[in-house]
């Protein structure tokens, strides 16, 4: 081999360091762009009209979300009630259970799989399954069932490598002093894992919260103007809703048409061409609630990891 | 009171009667029921997987059988609304080049910074560096896609069009913002392939005189290669499957052609437009939904395949 000259090679090692640092502010610079973009577009409509008011497509100093965020609770409590227990079963089967043949592999690919298909794929299944076929309608029922399914191979994932960090001497030790195989995972196992158990509820419940495409195809209503109250109530939660002002047609003005540039004494300017201001507002708050929840779940889950092996 | 010491009388029963079959007995039959149930939820995801390929294949092939299967791939027009010439037209091409396009480019951007990223953390970022840049990498990636969405609208989408005139909504947006939306997906598995390898292949090199670099392109990366690879063909199928971006950004008319400047639609963004939950069933539009779906689902599936394959199969094993 050729020798190059050491300070040929250096040179090359920084340009390169510089090429990788390059890609790193971009990411972080992104979301550093993003967030204050949002924010200062949301300013002034965070009011606590924006969270109290129902939705409106006509006036956006008046428009809100409070449908939006009950819809919302419904569409993460219920997938999470649903895809915990059904997630955390399958993957303690997965992981204690199952024998290492063709089945197993077939589950896993699976699961697999199930996390890879794009979301809006789920919102066909969840209009030809749950909204026809099952005649729920476009309900809360419907969407909470569609984001089980888009949530449960995530599940699974998680509690397996939560499972799978579980010393193989506390099951042994469980075994020896006369536990049946469930009675070990159940007393030594699953509380060992708590920490990554509680990682995948964090995971599900941020995937429910934000996704958008599935529930817009099964057909969540857009401004909605009551509280849904019940599983077969219609539903639009927050991101739904967000794209739903982000779809109207940028405002400036209240009171249009004349205009001509020059303002009529009813007309009144609106911050931030109005409709982007909404949709901002209800972004700051779907990441409020989202880093709200990721906050507490992870210092949960630092109090739970103390124990050491 | 009564009915409660009734109560105690019969759990008692049950008990004495359970106690006489013998404790091993008890505990084997519980034991079989939980492992029947969660073998049951375990199954759950096949049950799922298979549920949607049939969802999606019964109007799929009612779609075939009035559509050919030559002009649904072949065709190059996509009006499943308004009937040109008369008959209305399923050409997928458009939104098939739509989607092969703002994936591609939206990887050519993503691609290289979520792999320099990685490289960056794993081989020369000091602690104090990683434990700042992983959790806000981790934000990026759970910020939902609508948010995306709405942030091409107001900043990428002014800049485009005043510096490459583009138009208001256009391919380009939503190729810029896939890009930075598949950065932490890639970085964070590519991270992982690079930590798979040994430590002691590293020390070898910078012990043979590399330099960090050399020691990072000719052994650390050839050696995590295959989940490198992985987490590329990973990141590609999410930009292939990528919506609500897609939607917001983009634009609606779907016409075959190759400008990234001008309004582009993908398979995702036809469905998630068309579909709203009332389109009556039975009908071709709602048949050409599930068709475009299962195209959809099939062109992920085998991407998802391929990213798993190459992670195991070609994987070394170091001790």
């Amino acid at each position: 081999m050729r020798l190059k000259s050491l300070r040929l090679r250096e040179a090359k090692e920084y340009t390169f360091v510089a090429v990788f640092l390059v890609s790193i502010v971009a990411a972080l610079g992104t979301l550093a762009i993003l967030l204050g973009s949002v924010v200062s577009t949301a300013l002034p409509y965070l009011r606590p009209e924006v969270v109290l008011n129902y939705a409106s497509a006509i006036n956006p100093l008046e428009a809100g979300y409070a449908a939006a965020i009950v819809g919302t609770v419904w569409l993460v409590a219920l997938p999470l009630l649903f895809s915990i227990p059904l997630g955390i079963a399958a993957g303690v089967y997965l992981e204690e259970y199952a024998p290492r043949n063709r089945l197993t592999r077939l589950f896993e690919a699976g699961v697999a799989n199930l996390a890879g298909v794009p979301s809006v794929v789920f919102g066909l299944l969840g209009l030809a399954l749950f909204v026809r076929l099952l005649r729920l309608g476009p309900s809360v029922l419907a969407g909470a069932l569609t984001l089980t399914i888009l949530v449960f191979p995530y599940v699974v994932i998680t509690t397996q490598e939560a499972v799978r960090a579980v010393p193989q001497s506390l099951r042994e030790g469980a075994l020896a002093l006369g536990a049946t195989k469930w009675q070990a995972i159940r007393r030594q196992v699953l509380p060992a894992g708590a920490p990554g158990l509680l990682t995948a509820v964090i995971l599900a419940a941020s995937r429910a919260m934000g996704e958008t495409a599935p529930l817009i195809v099964i057909g969540a209503t857009f401004f909605q103007t009551f509280l849904p109250g019940d599983v077969l109530d219609p539903f639009a939660p927050l991101p739904v809703q967000i794209y739903g002002y982000i779809g109207l047609p940028r405002q400036d003005f209240l009171d249009l048409p004349p205009r001509n540039g020059i303002l009529d004494p009813g007309e009144v300017l609106l911050p931030n061409g109005g409709w982007p201001g909404v949709a901002a507002a209800g972004i700051v708050i779907l990441l409020v609630i989202l880093f709200a929840f990721n906050l507490v779940a992870i210092i949960a889950r630092n109090r739970l990891q103390r124990r050491r092996w | 009171m009564s009915s409660d010491t009734a109560g105690l009388q019969a759990r008692a029963k049950l008990k004495g009667a359970l106690a006489s079959l013998g404790p091993r007995f008890v505990w084997t039959a519980g034991e079989t029921l939980v492992r029947a149930g969660l073998f049951l939820a375990a199954a759950f995801a096949v049950i799922m997987a298979i549920a949607i390929a049939l969802s999606l294949l019964g109007p799929t092939v009612s779609f075939f059988g009035e559509i050919s299967f030559f002009e649904f791939f072949g065709g190059i027009v996509w009006s499943p609304d308004i009937p040109i010439d008369g008959s209305l037209r399923f050409g997928v091409l458009p939104l098939m080049v739509g989607t092969l396009m703002i994936a591609g480019a939206s990887s050519a951007i993503g691609l290289p910074l979520g792999f320099g990223a990685a490289i960056y953390l794993r081989e020369y970022a000091p602690g104090r560096v990683r434990e700042v840049v992983k959790p806000v990498l981790e934000i990026l990636a759970g910020i939902p896609t609508v948010v995306l969405g709405f942030f091409a609208l107001l900043v990428v989408s002014p800049f485009l069009q005043s510096s490459f005139g583009a138009s208001f909504f256009s391919g380009a947006n939503a190729i810029v913002v896939i890009g930075i939306m598949i950065i932490p997906i890639v970085s964070s598995l590519s991270e992982d392939a690079l930590t798979a390898v040994p430590t002691d292949l590293r020390d070898g090199a910078l012990a043979l005189g590399a330099t960090r670099f050399e020691a990072t392109t000719r052994v650390v990366v050839p050696a995590g290669l295959s989940g490198i690879g992985a987490s590329f063909l990973l990141a590609f199928s999410r930009a292939v499957g990528e919506t609500m971006i897609v939607l917001i950004v983009a634009g609606q008319h779907i016409r075959l052609h190759f400008d990234i400047f001008d309004q582009m639609t993908t398979m995702s963004g036809f469905i998630a437009k068309r579909a709203t939950g009332d389109v009556p069933s039975g009908t071709v539009v709602y048949d050409a939904l599930f068709a475009v779906g299962f195209t959809l689902f099939v062109m992920t599936l085998l991407l998802n395949l391929a990213s798993d394959r190459l992670r195991s199969r070609f994987r070394e094993v170091y001790e």
